[in-house]
């Protein structure tokens, strides 16, 4: 069951490339995700045996699940946006210029490949095998944020590229201090026995590996300062892309480096690796803080607003106790939040033919259901009562106040109030008011302007994250606190 | 073997040099080549009481991808797109000798006290593979070529693999494999984006893809 998880996905997307019919890729990426998250709800009721390659653990599987569901979503939207962008040449907005799009079946590939290397990443369980996956990641999105050719995103698909594969090389060379530290102890280099031996591993070493794991698998999570490469990859990249990449695929890096953090912990030398990222955790919120203020940009705001949130799960699981299960908790909301809003600012964007913040007013008036969504999605990622990142957040906080760190708790709060204000004064403005430079003409029928496949994904996804906010069941908490345990974090 | 090993070691640190005050590119995809020749004695040398074909195999895969894939890879894409030289780099080549001189020193000073009964390779490994690693940082920031940046991330790789050689019995097989095919992965993409570069910008100068920013 375990490796089928992996398999379909990566065989479902062979075919799309391989089958040169035009409609079977749409067939296979639907398939291919229901399939999956089929799967994924198998791992649940029966988790296949562990080995030392790759196991369904529960830290796995509750990122894998997050992974899976959104790309259910997203598949759903991508067959519709596909039938209305592919196969013809569109006018670039920013610039004017006519571009057309990669062929469909190299993009459906890539999302399927995509989606078996996340899927790899969460269920690894050496560190060897889950450097492989991550890198792998990098590799099958770059092309998937060059849909559209033209030139600015070729530009952000070179730094995509670039300072990733880097930043991954650095976390190749913490594997292999890993392995210095383990060198004569006789350990299995599965994280399992890692953890297990932990205590007999060298210090000096396994410190000097971790520094690596975080700016290594950092850098693709997008924390700060390694996160040049993520505000130009998700607003050039297609909005589907931008929800995945935001949603699931930072998500895979956090995991991994709660799992080193994990090791570390184990180890005794938990205080060590919590005030590293705590450290990175601050000067992430701080730096999206700064950008966030005075962003233009709907998408760089988006992507700024996904910096803040993987500063926030790192500060959490720094924390730890109360507030490592609230950082998991918070990546669940963050995940569901931050696809709906990529997938309504990807709907803003054909509505209005532009990314300028100041240039799209009245959303509300044009398109209420999409003016709703959008409304709702900037509640939920600035923390609002009811939706789910309010309680995550506030359950960081309460671990902070009750571990006593004073400090770092009213940073936070600084931060976050911030962020909040600058948000508002975005969100409030483009939901509101009148337009005047809207062009009716344009979109007229109100079923083109705001179709039910562009919304379907949205509603659902928030619904989610509403729901986490009203009531989350004590099975998942239970689940949560059982994963953070299972990581071993203090 | 300590003398053997502490010649290829000296030998790796040679080619750094002549990467970082190289002008020309294909001289440079030539040195990685070289280099990754070199590497792949490495596991050899180090482990001639375990010598079996897990690290037969090792070598000849480093060498096969390393040193014949990619630097053919790299040709290639230097034909298309038709220059031969870094002209102008950020940092000039006299420069980058006399850093690359200062990072060798720096190396030697921060390995002192990493030097562990561990590692096999006596006491020049650890300099030697972190300087690679810097040299390759160094290559990617100071150079405005695409294709320059793709040679320092590969020399990059050539000095974590340095690591890597010395506990080539240690890490299983399949990884190994998987670290190198992803590289190659790497490098392939890559090619390709400097290929689209040159196609839409008629230059592949990095600091020119500027347009996206805050």
């Amino acid at each position: 069951m375990i490796w089928a998880v992996l398999l379909v996905p990566s065989v479902a997307g062979l075919l799309a490339m391989l089958i040169p019919m035009r409609s079977a890729p749409r067939w296979l990426l639907m398939t291919a995700a229901a399939a999956h998250i089929t799967l994924v709800a198998g791992l649940w009721v029966r988790p296949s045996p562990a080995s030392h390659w790759i196991a369904a653990d529960l830290p796995g599987r509750l990122f894998l699940t997050i992974t899976s569901v959104l790309f259910l979503a997203m598949a759903f939207y991508t067959i519709g946006y596909l039938r209305r962008e592919s196969g013809k040449a569109i006018k670039d907005f920013q610039e004017g210029f006519l571009f057309t799009n990669k062929p469909e079946a190299t993009f459906i590939g890539c999302l399927l490949f995509f989606l078996a290397t996340m899927s790899l990443a969460t269920l690894s369980q050496h560190p060897g095998l889950l450097w492989i996956a991550v890198e792998a990641t990098t590799l099958v999105s770059a092309p998937l944020i060059y849909f559209h050719r033209h030139h600015r995103s070729l530009e952000a698909t070179w730094k995509y590229l670039l300072i990733c594969s880097v930043g991954i090389a650095l976390a190749l060379l913490g594997n292999f201090f890993l392995v210095i530290a383990a060198k004569g102890k006789a350990i299995g280099l599965d994280l399992a026995n890692l953890q297990a031996h932990a205590t007999a591993l060298n210090p000096v070493w396994l410190k000097a590996a971790f520094v690596l794991f975080v700016v290594g698998y950092g850098t693709k999570m997008g924390l700060a300062p390694m996160h040049n490469w993520l505000p130009d990859a998700h607003s050039e990249a297609p909005s589907v892309v931008s929800a995945l990449l935001s949603g699931a695929l930072l998500n895979c890096a956090f995991l991994a480096i709660l799992r080193f953090h994990g090791i570390l912990s184990a180890a005794g030398l938990g205080d060590f690796s919590s005030q590293i990222l705590v450290l990175f955790g601050f000067i992430s919120m701080a730096t999206a803080a700064v950008f966030l203020i005075r962003q233009t940009d709907a998408k760089r705001m988006l992507a700024y607003s996904s910096i803040e949130h993987m500063g926030i799960l790192a500060l959490g699981t720094g924390i730890g106790g109360i507030a490592a299960s609230g950082a998991l908790l918070h990546a669940i909301s963050h995940s569901l939040a931050k696809a709906m809003l990529f997938l309504t600012a990807g709907n803003l964007m054909h509505l209005y033919n532009t990314k300028d913040i100041l240039k799209i007013r009245g959303v509300l008036q044009v398109a209420p259901v999409t003016g709703t969504l959008w409304v709702a999605g900037f509640l939920a990622i600035a923390g609002f009562p009811p939706f789910g990142l309010f309680l995550s957040e506030l359950t960081i906080l309460t671990g902070a106040l009750e571990s006593g760190r004073w400090l770092v708790a009213s940073g936070y709060l600084l931060t976050l109030g911030i962020i909040f204000v600058a948000l508002t004064r975005i969100f409030l403005t483009m939901s509101f008011g009148i337009n005047e430079s809207w062009d009716h003409a344009r979109i007229s029928d109100r079923g083109m302007r705001e179709p039910s496949w562009s919304l379907l994904p949205g509603i659902a996804l928030g619904a989610g994250v509403l729901a986490l906010g009203l009531y989350v069941p004590p099975k998942l908490w239970q689940c949560i606190q059982d994963a953070v345990l299972a990581i071993g974090v203090h | 073997m300590e003398t053997f090993i502490d010649v290829l070691i000296i030998l790796l640190v040679l080619t750094n040099f002549r990467l970082l005050g190289s002008s020309r590119i294909s001289a440079c995809i030539q040195t990685t080549a070289l280099q990754a020749i070199i590497l792949s004695a490495f596991p050899i040398a180090l482990h001639t009481d375990a010598l079996g074909f897990h690290l037969i195999l090792l070598s000849g895969a480093t060498i096969v991808v390393k040193a014949i894939v990619l630097p053919w890879l790299l040709r290639k894409t230097l034909r298309e797109i038709n220059i031969s030289r870094e002209v102008e780099p950020l940092m000039g080549y006299t420069a980058s000798i006399i850093i690359g001189a200062a990072l060798l020193g720096l190396c030697l000073l921060i390995s002192e006290p990493l030097q562990s009964t561990h590692i096999l390779g006596g006491r020049m490994l650890i300099p030697g593979a972190l300087f690679t690693i810097l040299s390759g940082l160094f290559l990617i920031i100071s150079r405005r070529k695409a294709l320059t940046q793709v040679i320092g991330y590969l020399v990059l790789e050539n000095g974590i693999y340095a690591f890597g050689a010395a506990l080539a019995v240690e890490e299983p097989l399949v990884v190994e494999m998987g670290v190198l095919l992803d590289v190659f992965v790497a490098v392939f993409v890559m090619g390709i984006t400097i290929h689209h570069i040159s196609r839409d910008f008629d230059h592949i100068d990095t600091d020119r893809l500027s347009l996206l920013k805050d």
